[in-house]
């Protein structure tokens, strides 16, 4: 690593002509600032992202704050603590936790069956694990409704056993499980994928069973990754709003979801309300984010060390 | 390990202990597949099945409105403005995150990350506040007749905010794992910075920057929440793709709904084999770095310093 000339040389990609073919390297007096940084770009890329960090991310935010700030406490409060809000915080977080654990689950035996098992159509099944990042919320609303509206192709089957699962709460959790299917998988899987055969050989070895080795060895060293997945789809589902309003039917107090108290407030011009209920929903995002953030430092330095 | 690897009986064992019995095999797999069954190959095809529902000339109808035009036609302008800025912003965010050390890198590397944590919904209300009639730059906005909210500007840069850590998000973790030690060499060698980039760095990250790139155009298409908060719904105005599909399902056009969002669906799969195919030839060239004559990393030997670091980029 510490070579002078590293891999570029051997790497096949030095065959290129030098396209200065009469610079002369690096005089004398840039060598200081060279030992620090020596790659140029570093104030341009800097200024550039910074300011566009600023203008499409912080200016909308501040005016997010900002608009809070004009009301009063009281105004505050009663804006985000509504019977009809509070019915959507006990769904939206309800749901959200609900479908986050139900992924944190499949999404193990997901990735576990993926990276240990052979099957026929392992390849593309790999590959529609990241649907949901790729199919827009709105079509995944509609079809997931179609499938289990009365008619549709799972509902048929269950109304007359008389479970009904879109337009009620059930139809949000099986939402919210849809959008959040990638996370867990796509974190646990590659660690499970480095993860040493030889500590396992060694369980068995040692005469540990399979169930054992599985708790004592296997779950140690993924449950990092695990807990970043899982975090990760109940902070998607806390803010998802397309998938969802399709299916929940909506009704106040019942299928209302926090997102579309805001939508609601807006559509009667209460943006006062409408910026309260988002400022909620803000925090906890900011809280959640920092949870990930700590969580991937803590899965880093398990695989560090 | 040559001479035990003989005995077929010793293999079975050593298989054994570190994998599961047959039937636990089975009904994991089992359980795994009728899971992706029911929430995600049974969503994807009730699309399609539900747009071909009464026939394809009723498909091609829907598809064949001037609101669906025009929905079309602004979804792929807000994707050819929206991509290209985020593929500006990546790099650079990446280049100066990746390749610099500097204090407050952890800061702004989590600002970076929050529009993925911003609701989609608060999004579009945050962008309402700052250009809308009561917004920050609304009265000037108007006395200018400027319209950003309830108009294509204001999709836009909803569009912009939400899809904004994308691609960076894909670079930073890629360009951090390769090191400087190439460009480095480039610089020395007598390169300029932007023959740097543009013959070492890209070549190395190509992949990861073409994944971010169709993971956000795909997102860029397919924006619901945020749109919809600064769009205002007008037909044939403001309405991209999936706002569109929205209207059609409320008014019970069922089989015109589905048509547009197969639209979308069929992007989606592209979306999904262009990633397969970007992760197959990024495995295949990695391979083939580790391949090369004298490289291997035989227990990162410390005699050939450059292979190992090509070989860790993994």
């Amino acid at each position: 690593m510490s070579a002078v000339f590293p891999a570029g040389q051997g790497g096949g990609r030095a065959h290129k002509p030098a396209h200065t073919p009469a610079q002369e390297p690096a005089p004398q007096h840039t060598k200081k600032r060279a030992a620090r940084r020596v790659l140029p770009g570093f104030r341009l890329t800097l200024s550039y992202t910074l300011l566009y960090l600023v203008l499409i991310v912080l200016v909308p935010l501040s005016a997010l704050l900002f608009k809070t700030s004009t009301l009063t406490w009281d105004q505050f409060w009663l804006a985000v603590s509504g019977p009809r809000v509070m019915a959507s915080y006990r769904l939206t977080f309800g749901a959200s936790l609900f479908a986050a654990l139900v992924n944190l689950v499949f999404g193990l035996l997901l990735a576990w069956v993926l990276v240990r098992y052979t099957f026929p159509g392992k390849k593309i099944i790999d590959a529609l694990v990241d649907l949901p990042f790729a199919l827009p919320t709105a079509v995944a609303g509609i079809s997931l409704t179609a499938l289990l509206a009365g008619n549709g192709w799972i509902g048929q089957y269950l109304e007359p056993m008389d479970i009904k699962l879109a337009f009620t709460p059930s139809g949000v959790v099986i939402a919210l499980i849809f959008v959040g299917l990638p996370f867990v998988v796509r974190t646990v899987q590659p660690v499970l994928e480095d993860m040493e055969k030889e500590l396992e050989e060694a369980a068995s070895s040692l005469g540990a069973d399979r169930w054992q080795t599985f708790r004592r060895v296997i779950f140690p060293t993924i449950s990092p990754a695990l807990l970043t997945g899982f975090a990760m789809a109940f902070a998607r589902a806390i803010g998802e709003y397309g998938s969802v309003i399709f299916i929940a039917g909506n009704m106040p107090m019942i299928s209302e979801i926090t997102p579309l108290i805001i939508i609601g407030k807006l559509e009667q011009y209460d943006y006062a309300g409408a910026t309260a209920v988002a400022v909620v929903m803000l925090v906890i995002s900011f809280v959640l984010l920092l949870v990930i953030n700590a969580l991937q430092g803590w899965q880093r330095r398990r695989a560090g060390g | 390990m040559a001479e035990s690897s003989k005995d077929p009986r010793k293999i079975r064992r050593a298989q054994s202990d570190t994998t599961e019995a047959p039937w636990v095999r089975y009904t994991l797999i089992t359980v795994a597949l009728t899971f992706v069954l029911l929430f995600l190959v049974l969503p994807l095809a009730a699309v399609f099945t539900e747009a071909l529902r009464k026939g394809f000339g009723a498909y091609v109808d829907g598809l064949r409105e001037p609101d669906a035009w025009s929905a079309i036609r602004l979804t792929l302008i807000v994707a050819v403005i929206a991509v290209p800025l985020n593929l500006v912003f990546g790099v650079a965010a990446a280049w100066a995150i990746a390749k610099f050390e500097f204090p407050g890198k952890a800061i702004l590397t989590t600002f970076v990350d929050l529009p993925f944590s911003v609701s989609p919904v608060v999004a579009g209300l945050m962008y309402v506040l700052v250009f809308g009639a009561q917004g920050w730059f609304g009265p000037w906005l108007q006395a200018h007749d400027i319209k950003v909210i309830f108009a294509v500007p204001g999709i836009v840069l909803a569009t912009i905010f939400v899809t904004f850590p994308f691609i960076a998000r894909e670079l930073i973790p890629l360009m951090q794992a390769q090191g400087n030690d190439e460009e480095q060499a480039a610089i020395v060698l007598g390169a300029t910075g932007w023959q740097t980039f543009w013959h070492v760095t890209l070549p190395n990250i190509k992949w990861g920057l073409l994944y971010g790139v169709i993971l956000c155009n795909a997102r860029a298409m397919g924006e619901f929440g945020a749109v919809s908060v600064v769009s205002g719904h007008i037909r044939g105005q403001t309405n991209t793709i999936p706002l569109h599909v929205e209207i059609l399902y409320n008014e019970y056009q069922s089989v015109a709904a589905f048509a547009a969002a197969s639209l979308l669906a069929i992007l989606a799969l592209v979306t999904l084999v262009i990633k397969s195919v970007v992760e197959w030839r990024n495995e295949k060239e990695l391979a083939a770095s580790a391949d090369l004559p004298m490289e291997a990393p035989q227990a990162a030997s410390p005699v050939f310093p450059g292979g190992v670091t090509r070989s860790t980029a993994a």
